[in-house]
């Protein structure tokens, strides 16, 4: 799934600091399952949010509501009579959602409440770890089933680099080095031919350095299926 | 390997069959041509090439390209470092033709230190190859004569080229392989990274030359000369895949802070007697860090001196 952090409180605060009237609108997505833009973290962010206007001396009126989506348009239309009630719609999706939100009205401002970070999943209560980086060519079955793009840090075909030590990454303490995983992965396999040979070089035009991406799977836009 | 692949001066010494003393120098943080010359002046005649480093650890400096031109015009032999860091295969070829254009011949192809241990964090990073392609798309450019799009290269560039090696990085069992996996991708020499851990190294090269790997490529061990108790104290913490034994630390911390050095440099001098004699090393890599006004003395204390005229 997309996993975000939220902003800080100040942050969002500033964002709004000329509205008086604003919603805040959640996401029952990816946000929801990473615990960060779901009903719950909306109204602990209205909570947070009127506080600290109240004690400014400025309250803030704050609407709450939580999409199915807001990276599909049939959701996002949900909207279309009370958006532009709002001095400003506070977002708590990922970056997909507050330019679904853009893009269908164009006149009402949309402000992102959340960082969106990394594909990942939680490795555990509270922890969320990245596992992909969305290249557009996936090989993570030449790895041990690892992916090297994504989790080292110099996204190396042919790792270890001279910095890993105790499989730990010289980037960061709390990083494992995954090539040191990999490596031992494969040795342990008896499978170390696998990681012999230079691979060629990868092609990233199918990652962001070819361009904005598009998927287009034709018999949907056809209407067969 | 009798043929002549670039006609580098450290080349034709370890084709030579002499056993190869190699130094290194670090460009400024600035345009001080003038610092950067005087350094040349301490290695000229005392090693038969120096590595001009490629924003090692991550610090901007005058470029590498440009440091390595600048000793060619010295009458001294560069080995430029490129990192993959910086530049995408794009810069990277066009900076190989360059070298070439401006009398290189020896290049050391690395990964390079993350940026986030240099003075520019923030940094975005490259890495569009790594070092084990980048080696052997230098392979490909002089010995096929083309880019890696397969078009024609129109004078492809003469490099003797370089890799490096850490033994002291984990997963230990795995380094020989990955040795073997860069001279198989091309590499024509090896610099491994600073060797303090004897011990190990020993036992390293032994499983190199049991693999044959010393007959594949030329093998230069590392050695850095330590100035006192504190600067192997700060690598042992704060430098990636550095193996610094607490021996050697107390070593330096047994003599007076002012004979530290001397103590450094003696031990450096011991190394580079046990490396002549150990099978499978065809030389030394001498990184006098910031200390190449004494890489004349080392040479001459290493018996080093005077560097074979081929």
């Amino acid at each position: 799934m997309i996993v975000a952090d939220r902003k800080s409180l100040e942050e969002i605060l500033a964002m709004v600091a000329d509205n008086k009237k604003i919603l805040i609108l959640g996401c029952k997505g990816c946000v929801t399952v990473c615990n960060v833009g779901g009903l719950k973290e909306v109204e602990i962010l209205t909570s947070s949010l009127k506080i600290a206007r109240k004690k400014l001396g400025k309250p803030l009126d704050i609407d709450i509501q939580v999409l199915e989506r807001q990276c599909d348009n049939e959701y996002v239309a949900e909207l279309s009579e009370s958006v532009n009630d709002y001095d400003g719609v506070i977002s708590m999706a990922c970056g997909v959602g507050p330019q679904f939100l853009s893009e269908m009205y164009k006149t009402q401002v949309f402000y992102p409440a959340v960082n969106t970070t990394f594909f990942g999943g939680a490795t555990q209560h509270g922890v969320w770890e990245e596992r992909c980086a969305g290249c557009g060519t996936c090989g993570i079955h030449m790895f041990g089933g690892l992916c090297p793009i994504a989790r080292c840090a110099k996204s190396l075909l042919h790792g270890p680099c001279g910095g890993s030590s105790e499989g730990i990454c010289e980037v960061n303490a709390d990083t494992e080095c995954i090539w040191d995983s990999i490596v031992k992965k494969k040795m342990e396999a008896g499978q170390l031919e696998d990681l012999m040979g230079v691979k060629g070089l990868k092609d990233w035009t199918t990652a962001r350095d070819g361009g904005p991406r598009r998927s287009i799977r034709e018999e949907l836009v056809q209407g067969k299926i | 390997m009798s043929e002549l692949k670039s006609g580098s001066n450290l080349e034709k010494v370890l084709t030579a069959g002499h056993f190869a003393f190699t130094g290194e120098c670090g460009p400024p943080k600035g345009a001080n041509t003038k610092h950067l010359l005087g350094k040349f002046k301490y290695l000229k005649g005392n090693v038969d090439c120096v590595n001009l480093t490629d924003n090692q650890t991550a610090v901007v400096r005058m470029s590498s390209l440009a440091a390595s031109s600048l000793m060619v015009g010295q009458g001294l032999e560069p080995n430029f470092q490129m990192v993959c860091r910086d530049r995408n295969r794009l810069a990277m070829m066009s900076d190989i033709l360059g070298a070439h254009a401006l009398g290189v011949r020896n290049m050391l192809c690395l990964s390079g230190d993350h940026q986030s241990f240099g003075n520019h964090p923030q940094a975005k990073n490259v890495h569009d190859i790594d070092s084990m392609q980048l080696i052997a798309m230098v392979k490909k450019m002089r010995d096929e004569g083309k880019f890696m799009n397969g078009d024609d290269i129109d004078v492809p560039p003469e490099m003797f080229i370089g890799a490096a090696c850490n033994p002291f990085a984990d997963p230990y069992e795995y380094r020989v392989y990955r040795l073997a996996n860069k001279i198989e991708a091309g590499a024509d020499f090896i610099q491994t990274q600073c060797i303090f851990n004897m011990e190990k190294f020993r036992d390293f090269m032994k499983k190199t030359v049991d693999m044959g790997l010393h007959e594949k490529s030329y093998i230069l061990a590392g050695v850095t000369p330590m100035k006192n108790a504190g600067m192997a104290n700060f690598m042992k913490k704060f430098v990636p895949g550095m193996d610094i034994p607490d021996e050697l630390i107390n070593r330096l911390k047994g003599v007076e802070k002012k004979d530290q050095a001397e103590e450094g440099i003696k031990f450096a001098l011991e190394q580079v007697e046990e490396f002549k004699a150990m099978e499978g090393v065809a030389g030394v890599h001498m990184m006098a860090i910031e200390w190449e006004h004494r890489v004349p003395e080392i040479a001459k204390r290493a018996g080093m001196l005077p560097r074979p005229v081929v």
